[in-house]
């Protein structure tokens, strides 16, 4: 770390200057470069989809191999219910653990469990659709929306503990310490108090895990399994957004590469919108999620 | 009397109830590892070690290797990662330590954070329509070159280097933060004596800032190619399903991860069926230990950090 | 956000209220007959509001998925080995639903139509004859103009039916075949890039001159691609068409587990095949009810009966009148807890 070519030649203090020029500007146009690809992206879906977004598009099902029109009802109303199964599965275990992890922080049982958090958030999405074919499909004997929802409530699980975790740790120690002192007993304190006092930070970080699992393909291959026709049956198979662009890209009919184009814009459109309301309740209430 | 007792039970259930939901999580991991486990018994029976070693990949004879899946996953990886580097580095010093409010910066930090939602199937359906084609072009211009003739090439489009493109796109968002975030740890006091002395902002770049925040870089790598190994979907519409090993980057391959979304549905129980989850129990071992690894050693940088 | 909520979950409640009450039959397998059942299924559901969802996930996905219960029926167009038969734990029933011909198509400049002998396509599989003005290949096909490009082979990279009937004719006609490859719904290829499904198949043609793969007839003709003539038994090139594939099914076997490749009939085309679906012979299992299995069998009957009309139109061969009458045979052997349940 020693900065021993400092020297007062004016030539290589001018040589110095430009060089750091030159990289500043190496700096910026290399930044620049990596945000093309996302234009590229975007231009293309849109340029590929936006003729498929014809209200028909939104309500009808997918017609038949090699008809044309119809529409990705089904897969919309797949996604929506995946993600219901999967929050609801997710959420209320994922912020007992944070919790107890926020109020045990340097218990045995809390590194335990933080390490078991981190491992989760490591496992890679197509072998939690292994797992959940063994323990949930083959004893069921049915692919089923739930088994889809159950995959990916176990890939929102680690990010619900983390944020929940993270948020109630910023709540001043001082609060809980008035609340308890008032004489309201520890359950009410975390519930009434300390829970709200930390609900926009654990919104903010269910919005965020929402966004990251609305995209998954890989786990519901093996779960959701895919369903040409509208269901709501969380016990059938179900079709989703993602599962339906991956079915349709790779199949030779331009038909249905047209209603997946259609299909990536509202699932990239849904995303954003989710990341964005995210973004919205950190920057209101002064929180940044952005790393 | 009663009531405060009550109060007391209810305190005691609650603390239970969460404690519960935590160890919940604990289990949930050991009962996926042991299924995984389980589940891959009779393929670590039928090959041992010889799984991670052997090349033949045949569902008629019933012979398993995993050795072109691990070298497929590692040179799609690897290349990614020498492909994102330069650009994520770039990043992270433009929002870590050039400009961290400039407009310029403030628009790159939201395109990189859009980029982050973008799923894995809209990059593979992207990259099939987009970048195939361009990477055909290419490998037919190189078809052409008389010195090339018999490297083997073939304008297939799908391959390594497409996958390991759109792997490269998809990581710059996830190793730029971490990059970002391990730069703006490096002490102030150390950089402004830098700049004191009259460094350059690229002489304190680059025996300050680089220096310091090296091992979290390295381990931001890490943490990259733990996301890099388990991306399937974008990969598997990319890689072009030649359960071989690759001889050069233009040919098609097959991750771990592109193996399983392939054959999975369609494996009979038994020794084939096994040995794709050997293959997600070897993905799982990888990811993990990689995954530690690396915020093992952010962890550390952390903790330091607070203290200087 | 929150009404957002509310209408998705309205929606959902909607729909609930509407499809509860609907049968819904799963199926999964087989993507060589996909087009034809996706249209089949589709008409049925308008006839009889039952849901038929079946998912194009390969042969081999499809005897997986029946053998581990999580599907109604199985799509296959190879049928079980009796190894893949003890598997399934009970007794099955095969049941034929269609002919099809499983076709080499291909993309070229101007797309010429061009010959193949039994030895050129072992050969381009085998990765001997890589350029497409290879000296074999021109010899076959003398005034077509063939750009001096390399042979790119597209295969299956999922266990399939297509698959199966592809090598097993290979296995027929080429010795070294047979021998170093061997015939089998996913075998260890010796050359080519591997495509999900027949659509991956058909999918990558269309996208890579110089491409040829195979695929059953209605991929390569719904796409517009061009099928290579096959050389026969006879010795004749013969076109795939429905004319051509239906010769090559003659007397089925009473358990109408049969190859139908490189075929007799001087005129036939010789690399076709039977779809199959697969059901079990005791329908009382896993703790199904009657009504669903009634279901199942209905349609499975309506599949080889009143359902075959579509298959002419989806250049898919009907069963010929013989076939028919030992699929409905085999059909009413179906039972639950002893009882028949075709009606």
């Amino acid at each position: 770390m020693s900065i021993h070519s400092i020297e007062l030649d004016p030539r290589q203090i001018r040589r110095r200057k430009q060089f750091n020029t030159f990289f500043s500007a190496m700096i910026m146009t290399l930044a620049v470069l990596s945000v093309i690809p996302l234009f590229l992206i975007l231009t293309h879906i849109v340029k590929e989809g936006f003729a498929s977004l014809k209200p028909e598009f939104f309500t009808s099902l997918p017609k038949p191999v090699g008809e044309t029109g119809g529409g990705i009802a089904n897969a919309l109303v797949g996604t929506f219910m995946l993600i219901g199964i999967a929050t609801i599965l997710a959420l209320p275990v994922g912020i007992g653990a944070g919790l107890f992890l926020a109020e045990h922080p340097k218990s045995k049982i809390g590194e335990l469990v933080r390490l078991s958090v981190e491992v989760l958030q490591g496992i890679p999405s197509i072998v939690i659709g292994l797992i959940v074919y063994m323990i949930c499909v083959k004893p069921i004997g049915n692919f089923s929306a739930l088994s889809g929802g159950i995959a990916l409530a176990i890939m929102m699980l680690p990010f619900i503990v983390r944020t929940t975790e993270e948020t109630l740790r910023l709540i001043p120690t001082t609060l809980k310490e008035a609340s308890l002192a008032l004489g309201a007993p520890y359950y009410h304190t975390i519930l009434q108090v300390i829970l709200p006092a930390g609900l926009n930070g654990i919104i903010t970080g269910v919005l965020v895990s929402i966004a990251r699992i609305a995209g998954e393909t890989a786990p519901l291959l093996f779960t959701a399994f895919g369903n040409p026709y509208m269901n709501a049956n969380p016990l059938k198979p179900i079709a989703s957004l993602p599962h339906l662009i991956f079915t349709y890209a790779i199949s030779p009919y331009d038909d249905w590469h047209a209603l997946a184009w259609g299909a990536a814009i509202i699932l990239l459109g849904f995303i954003l919108m989710l990341n964005f309301g995210a973004r919205m309740i950190a920057s209101k209430f002064g929180m940044d999620h952005s790393a | 009397m009663t009531t405060v007792k009550t109060f007391n039970q209810r305190d005691q259930l609650f603390k239970n109830t969460i404690m519960l939901n935590a160890i919940g999580i604990v289990v949930l991991l050991a009962v996926i590892f042991g299924t995984i486990v389980y589940s891959s018994k009779d393929s670590i029976a039928a090959f041992g070690l010889g799984f991670i070693t052997s090349k033949t990949w045949d569902p008629i004879g019933m012979t398993f290797g995993a050795l072109p899946f691990i070298a497929g996953t590692l040179i799609t990886s690897i290349l990614a990662l020498l492909i994102s580097l330069p650009f994520s580095l770039a990043i992270a010093l433009l929002l870590g330590e050039y400009s961290p409010k400039g407009k310029i910066t403030g628009f790159v930090r939201s395109m990189i954070e859009l980029m982050a939602g973008v799923p894995s199937v809209i990059f593979g359906f992207w990259g099939l329509y987009y970048l195939v084609p361009k990477i055909r072009d290419l490998e037919m211009w190189l078809m052409q070159i008389p010195f090339l003739e018999n490297a083997g090439i073939l304008p297939y489009g799908v391959g390594i280097l497409a996958a390991s493109l759109i792997l490269a796109v998809m990581i710059i968002p996830y190793s730029s933060s971490v990059a970002r975030e391990v730069i703006t740890m490096v002490p102030r006091a150390l950089k402004e004596a830098a700049y004191s002395l009259g460094s350059t902002r690229f002489e304190v770049i680059s025996k300050i800032v680089l220096p310091y925040a090296r091992s979290g870089i390295i381990a931001g790598v890490l943490l990259s190619f733990g996301r890099a190994i388990g991306e399937t979907m974008a990969v598997t519409m990319l890689i072009g399903n030649a359960n071989e090993l690759p001889q050069n980057i233009f040919a098609p391959a097959n991750t771990m991860a592109s193996v399983i979304a392939n054959e999975f549905a369609e494996a009979q129980a038994g020794v084939h069926m096994s040995s794709l989850f050997e293959i997600g129990l070897l993905l799982f071992l990888i990811s993990v230990v990689v995954n530690l690894i690396g915020r093992v050693v952010i962890h550390s940088m952390n903790k330091q950090g607070g203290q200087s | 956000m929150k009404k957002m909520f509310t209408t998705a979950l309205a929606t959902i409640a909607l729909a609930a209220a509407t499809t509860f009450a609907q049968t819904e039959i799963l199926g999964a397998g087989a993507t060589f007959p996909y087009p034809l059942y996706s249209k089949m299924f589709s008409s049925y559901n308008q006839l009889t509001k039952v849901k038929v969802n079946y998912q194009s996930i390969g042969s081999g996905g499809g005897v997986q998925q029946i053998t581990a219960k999580t599907v109604d029926f199985g799509g296959t167009d190879a049928f079980l080995s009796e190894k893949e038969e003890t598997a399934m734990g009970a007794k099955s029933v095969h049941i034929p639903t269609c002919i099809g011909s499983v076709v080499l198509a291909y993309n070229l400049p101007g797309n010429p139509v061009i010959k193949l002998t039994p030895a050129l396509i072992a050969d381009m599989y085998l990765g001997k004859i890589t350029k497409w003005n290879d000296s074999k290949i021109v010899a076959v096909n003398k005034g077509v103009k063939l750009p001096p490009i390399n042979i790119i082979v597209v295969r299956r990279s999922d266990g399939s039916g297509t698959t199966s009937i592809f090598t097993d004719y290979l296995a027929k006609v080429s010795p070294e075949w047979k021998t170093k490859v061997g015939a089998g719904k996913s075998v260890d290829w010796p050359a080519g890039i591997g495509a999900k499904g027949n659509e991956g198949v058909a999918g990558n043609i269309k996208n890579m001159p110089g491409a040829i793969g195979y695929t059953e007839f209605a991929y390569a003709k719904r796409n517009n691609m061009p099928a290579a003539l096959v050389q026969n038994k006879s010795g004749k090139f013969i076109a795939p068409n429905m004319k051509s594939t239906s010769l090559a099914a003659k007397a089925l076997p009473a358990n109408t587990k049969i190859n139908l490749t490189n075929t007799d009939a001087p005129d036939g085309y010789p690399i076709s095949g039977l779809t199959w679906v697969v059901i079990y012979q005791d329908q009382n299992y896993g703790g199904r009810n009657q009504a669903k299995a009634a279901e199942v069998v209905k349609l499975i009957k309506w599949m080889i009966t009143d359902g075959q009309k579509y298959a002419a139109p989806l250049d898919y061969s009907p069963l010929p009148k013989a076939a028919q009458t030992i699929a409905l045979k085999n059909l009413s052997t179906v039972t639950f807890g002893g009882k028949p349940l075709m009606k």
